[in-house]
């Protein structure tokens, strides 16, 4: 049932980012190109996509999940140099290019090539990530 | 409204809508970034039924519509160093700061988490600042 569950939730982000246009890399370069063709695009995904996750977060209050276990507990709030450092590679990673996670693969059926390539090295970046990571907590 | 718009808003609704049924059904945050990466790093084997189920929709639902629909061009540059390059740095980036735009821009802004704010802006402002030096400065992109 989780699996089931989980299936569905991918398919339908995998149709969402399809739908908005998430998936074309001038779409998200145009939202960050604030001196060049600005396309609001983006903050438009955003607040959709924001508006039933919060309706969703209210409703957790005092409940379980359906399937059991416990809701995620609220996060450290504390921003540490791994959050800002991380946040922005990332982000200059996103400008470069235009793909983030959620659309990498959900266009890998469909991107070419370059789609593949940029897939192959985001997972290579995600496996040498923790010994980073733990550099970062000895500085 | 513009026709980009109101896409950008039922497709972005749809995405929401996603994360809330993972959230109050399974119980999990929908990050991208974490459920690809908890598979990569092993850290989250535990759970690589649920994650793989996830990366399953993920891939085949858009191929799918894709083969019905028509495809529609991703526009990805042909640059393959840049691609090399921008690709690391959003798998490393991701992992360190523990989440992207879905688990901090879309899961964490609607829960008013800062850590989720607090990224989102910092990984909107260095997109911004990458594409003023690499598109209008330098014109690589």
């Amino acid at each position: 049932m989780r699996n089931f569950a989980a299936f569905i939730v991918g398919s339908m982000f995998g149709a969402g980012l399809l739908i908005s246009g998430m998936t074309d890399t001038l779409k998200v370069q145009g939202w960050l190109d604030l001196f060049g063709d600005w396309d609001p695009t983006l903050a438009f995904v955003m607040g959709g996509a924001i508006i039933p996750m919060a309706i969703a977060w209210r409703f957790t209050q005092g409940r379980i999940p359906a399937l059991g276990g416990q809701f995620p507990a609220q996060p450290d709030p504390s921003i540490g140099r791994k959050l800002v450092v991380g946040s922005v590679m990332f982000g200059a990673g996103w400008g470069l290019v235009g793909l983030c996670p959620g659309p990498a693969i959900a266009s890998i059926s469909f991107g070419g090539i370059g789609g593949v390539i940029f897939l192959v090295a985001m997972l290579a970046g995600m496996v040498i990530a923790p010994p980073i990571r733990e550099k970062l907590d000895q500085i | 409204m513009n026709q980009d718009w109101l896409m950008g808003l039922i497709g972005g609704g749809l995405i929401g809508t996603a994360a809330a049924i993972f959230l109050l059904i399974n119980g999990k945050v929908m990050g991208a970034s974490g459920l690809t990466g908890g598979l990569v790093d092993r850290s989250g084997i535990d759970t690589w039924q649920e994650r793989a189920a996830w990366l399953a929709g993920l891939i085949i639902f858009p191929a799918i519509l894709t083969v019905i629909y028509g495809i529609k061009p991703t526009n990805i540059t042909t640059n393959i160093p840049l691609i090399v390059i921008a690709g690391l740095l959003v798998g490393v980036g991701t992992r360190l700061a523990n989440g992207c735009t879905s688990g901090h821009g879309v899961c964490g802004i609607s829960r008013l988490s800062l850590r989720g704010i607090a990224a989102t802006i910092f990984y909107i402002g260095a997109g911004g600042v990458t594409m003023i030096i690499f598109k209008h400065v330098l014109g690589i992109i």
